[in-house]
């Protein structure tokens, strides 16, 4: 082969593999990290998998949030006015969780349907509203 | 006076035309051969730049003299503010950031005005017209979705809303301006471009002349991110430093491809390479940039960044998005093909490595890009509502990262064209030796992970293979060591402070994640609890007033080895104006450690469930942003790039 020509294809080549080894690794690590949303609806309708980190969220509804008095546990209940979950979490939660307002929390749905939440997102601002919740909540309202 | 909010709407309409002017007037110059026309490029980057800025003070007033008739001042301030605040409150919401964003873009503007002797007489002119259109569209979107000048009239409030107590910091006072000057630089190098593609002038000269923008822009962006990073630390109350969300990754993204863009303008300035593929890498960084307002701007992601927003902005920006990036890249499509590099390069070449530079820091771009908008994408194609979480990029970038820093160590020492292996392996062989022994002495003291130890390495060879390098330039029989040393340029200091500050951040992230105890316990006045070698005593909480909030203030001592070394006093603020509540973190830090203790909520009676961590080297992380900074800054200042240049 020409040597201008077999240093082009080396490049080309060392190029190529290098993209589909990070595409490799991209895939599999999108495979791994992908967490579904689902709504209390979706939940009560069993659409939600057990044993999977999903995302969930609504309203939390007013006086339902349980706290333990020797521990950090705490569980509350979300809702989108159809349907709602209960999700349990043990440690700080955020500032701007309050009564009545949208949160997500991200977790694994145990065998009463219940989410044992890793994590509840927190807000900058607390006029946001978490897009999923705004979708959940039409979508039940709409039903 | 009371009409001053009229008059700071009046300049911004008066910059949006003159910007107009500029976007048009020398452009029809330079395809009509009109001197004339082409010499009112700098007299009208200069009354934009003017208009904007006296339209940006006035805001500035607005807030300083708690004019609540306006919407902006109202919504984002409050008479109980602290002042530093209210004029940082300027920039603290949406419109009055975006006034923040063209007003930097009109400095950076007027300054290339200043700088512009040094081009040719056509070039300039051009480059400043382009800088006209982007000012246009962002003038444009101000005006017409999110002007800060709005009223409430008649019905006034009282007082005003204040400002979001997260912002209300010093990291959020300093942290926009940053991170701004570095996106909005960007644009610098985008203007270059794109002026290099209408002129038909792509040698490598224009490369030449983006090359020292390009480095302040990057390096006022690595600030930027860095002072972002070190703000979430200690303000959002959960100790972390990156938390790869969306808003982050937007200006993660432009830092990538600017760094990129770095390298690259090197090889096409130094050796006539590379020349298209650079171009459209500077179209690409500035539409990173756009892109990354868009996303903050848009609202249309989940992130703990994400304030409330409307969707009509989010339209309007996107369209201009799209209008930019669309026009720039058919023109890249019309001219690039007539770009033919005369100059080749062998395999070992420092050509060579910058290319692989180039094609892991894209890989790294893209896998951010992906991670980012797959949510989008997702959503778009009615497949549900994800979040793709940090596992998947601490998986796919760190092994990315790692393998681009490995070739760091090796490329400044590669020659141009060809390099010999012999002259690699004599100057590599003993770094490799010596930073293997030292990572695996250090893991002697400590649990044995492969991954931190391989990385832990990869960080000693590149300090290692820094230092060899500047040893075999210095090291001489004819000349003292000084004396050479002196005469070595200062973008090769540059280059060696900005890796070295690489070097710096990964052992800092390194130990962060290696040897930080993290713990949230309930602690009642009285409790005492070890963590690590410390021990901390929860005393009790008093009650304390500040200028525009109540706090509980937790007391708790810190010993070590029996002594009391400190007492740390977290806060759980109550801001009055917004009825939100504030976690403020207390600090000690360390050059080796951090001390983190942050108050969670009141459990029963006086008992508090709290945060305490030990961070390791956490503070190495953003200083090794600060190196890298100060490493593009002195780049940006090399000699060469005084000359004047000719046409």
């Amino acid at each position: 082969m020409h040597p201008v020509r077999k240093k082009r294809m080396t490049i080309i080549a060392v190029i190529l593999t290098v993209f589909a080894a990070a595409t490799g690794l991209v895939m599999y690590a999108l495979s791994q990290n992908i967490n579904l949303f689902y709504s209390p609806t979706q939940i009560a309708a069993g659409e939600a998998p057990q044993n999977v980190t999903i995302r969930a969220g609504g309203m939390v509804v007013d006086n339902s949030v349980e706290r333990k008095k020797d521990s950090l546990d705490v569980a509350f209940m979300v809702t989108d006015y159809q349907h709602t979950v209960r999700i349990e979490y043990s440690g700080i939660l955020p500032d701007l969780f309050r009564e009545g307002q949208g949160i997500v929390a991200q977790g694994k749905l145990d065998g009463r349907g219940v989410l044992i939440a890793s994590e509840v997102l927190a807000k900058h601002d607390e006029e946001y509203m978490p897009p999923e919740v705004t979708d959940a909540l039409e979508k039940a309202k709409a039903q | 006076m009371i009409m001053l909010p009229e008059v700071g709407h009046y300049l911004l309409i008066l910059a949006m035309m003159f910007a107009f002017v500029l976007a048009v007037l020398p452009m029809v110059g330079y395809f009509k051969r009109n001197a004339i026309l082409l010499s009112t490029a700098k007299p009208l980057t200069y009354v934009m730049t003017i208009l904007t800025c006296a339209s940006f003070v006035v805001l500035a007033i607005a807030f300083a003299q708690d004019d609540f008739s306006v919407l902006y001042v109202s919504q984002n301030s409050n008479s109980l503010l602290p002042i530093w605040y209210k004029v940082s409150a300027v920039w603290g919401g949406h419109e009055g950031s975006l006034l923040l964003w063209i007003t930097i873009l009109t400095l950076w503007a007027a300054l290339l005005a200043l700088k512009s002797h040094t081009l040719p007489n056509s070039t300039g002119p051009v480059v400043l017209s382009v800088l006209g259109i982007i000012a246009t569209g962002f003038l444009a979107f101000i005006l017409f979705t999110s002007s800060p000048f709005l009223r409430l009239l008649p019905d006034q409030p009282v007082d005003g809303v204040d400002l979001n107590p997260l912002l209300q910091d010093i990291g959020l006072i300093i942290h926009p301006p940053m991170l701004y000057m570095g996106y909005v630089g960007f644009s610098v190098a985008f203007a270059f471009a794109i002026a290099a593609l209408i002129t038909g002038n792509l040698n490598a000269s224009w490369a030449r002349w983006a090359r020292p923008w390009t480095n302040v822009s990057w390096a006022f962006l690595t600030l930027g991110i860095a002072l972002g990073s070190w703000w979430a630390y200690y303000e959002l109350g959960w100790g972390g430093w990156w938390f790869w969300d969306p808003v982050e990754n937007a200006s993660l993204m432009p830092w990538l491809a600017g760094t990129a863009l770095i390298h690259s303008l090197a090889v096409t300035e130094k050796r006539g390479v590379f020349k298209s593929w650079t171009v459209l890498l500077a179209i690409f960084t500035f539409s990173l940039s756009l892109l990354g307002t868009f996303l903050v701007r848009s609202g249309v992601l989940t992130s703990v960044h994400a304030f409330a927003s409307d969707p009509t902005r989010g339209v309007f920006i996107l369209a201009l998005l799209v209008i930019i990036i669309g026009s720039s890249l058919f023109l890249y499509a019309l001219r690039a093909s007539q770009v033919k590099s005369k100059v080749s390069f062998g395999l070992t070449g420092r050509e060579s490595w910058l290319l692989i530079n180039n094609i892991l820091l894209t890989i790294l771009t893209l896998t951010v890009l992906l991670g980012t908008l797959y949510p989008l994408i997702f959503d778009a194609f009615d497949l549900g509502k994800i979040s793709v979480g940090a596992p998947y990029f601490n998986a796919v970038f760190s092994p990315i990262a790692l393998l681009l820093i490995i070739f760091m160590g090796i490329a400044p020492l590669a020659k141009w064209h060809n390099t010999k292996g012999s002259l690699l392996w004599r100057m590599s062989w003993l770094p490799a030796i010596l930073a293997t022994a030292l990572s695996s002495l250090v893991f002697t003291f400590h649990d044995f992970d492969a991954y931190l130890w391989l990385s832990f390495a990869i960080a000693l060879w590149l300090v290692l293979m820094c230092v060899r390098d500047w040893l075999d330039k210095v090291l001489s029989t004819r000349q003292s060591l000084w004396q050479r040393a002196c005469k070595l340029p200062r973008h090769y200091y540059g280059m060696q402070l900005a890796h070295l500050g690489v070097a710096v951040s990964l052992i800092g992230v390194i130990f962060v994640s290696m040897n930080s105890t993290e713990t949230i316990v309930r602690m009642a006045p009285g409790d005492r609890v070890t963590v690590a070698h410390y021990d901390f005593e929860f005393l009790g909480t008093r009650h304390v007033e500040g200028p525009n909030y109540t706090a509980d203030t937790g007391i708790i001592n810190v010993y070590e080895n029996g002594e009391n070394i400190a007492q740390m006093l977290p806060q759980k603020r109550l801001y009055q104006a917004r009825q939100q509540m504030m976690t403020e973190a207390a600090l000690n830090p360390g050059f080796t450690r951090d001390l983190y203790i942050s108050l969670g909520e009141r459990l029963e009676g006086d008992a508090w469930g709290i945060r305490i961590y030990v961070k390791s080297f956490v503070r190495w992380i953003w200083l090794g942003g600060l190196l890298m900074m100060a490493g593009g800054l002195l780049a940006a200042w090399d000699k060469r790039y005084r000359r004047k240049t000719g046409a």
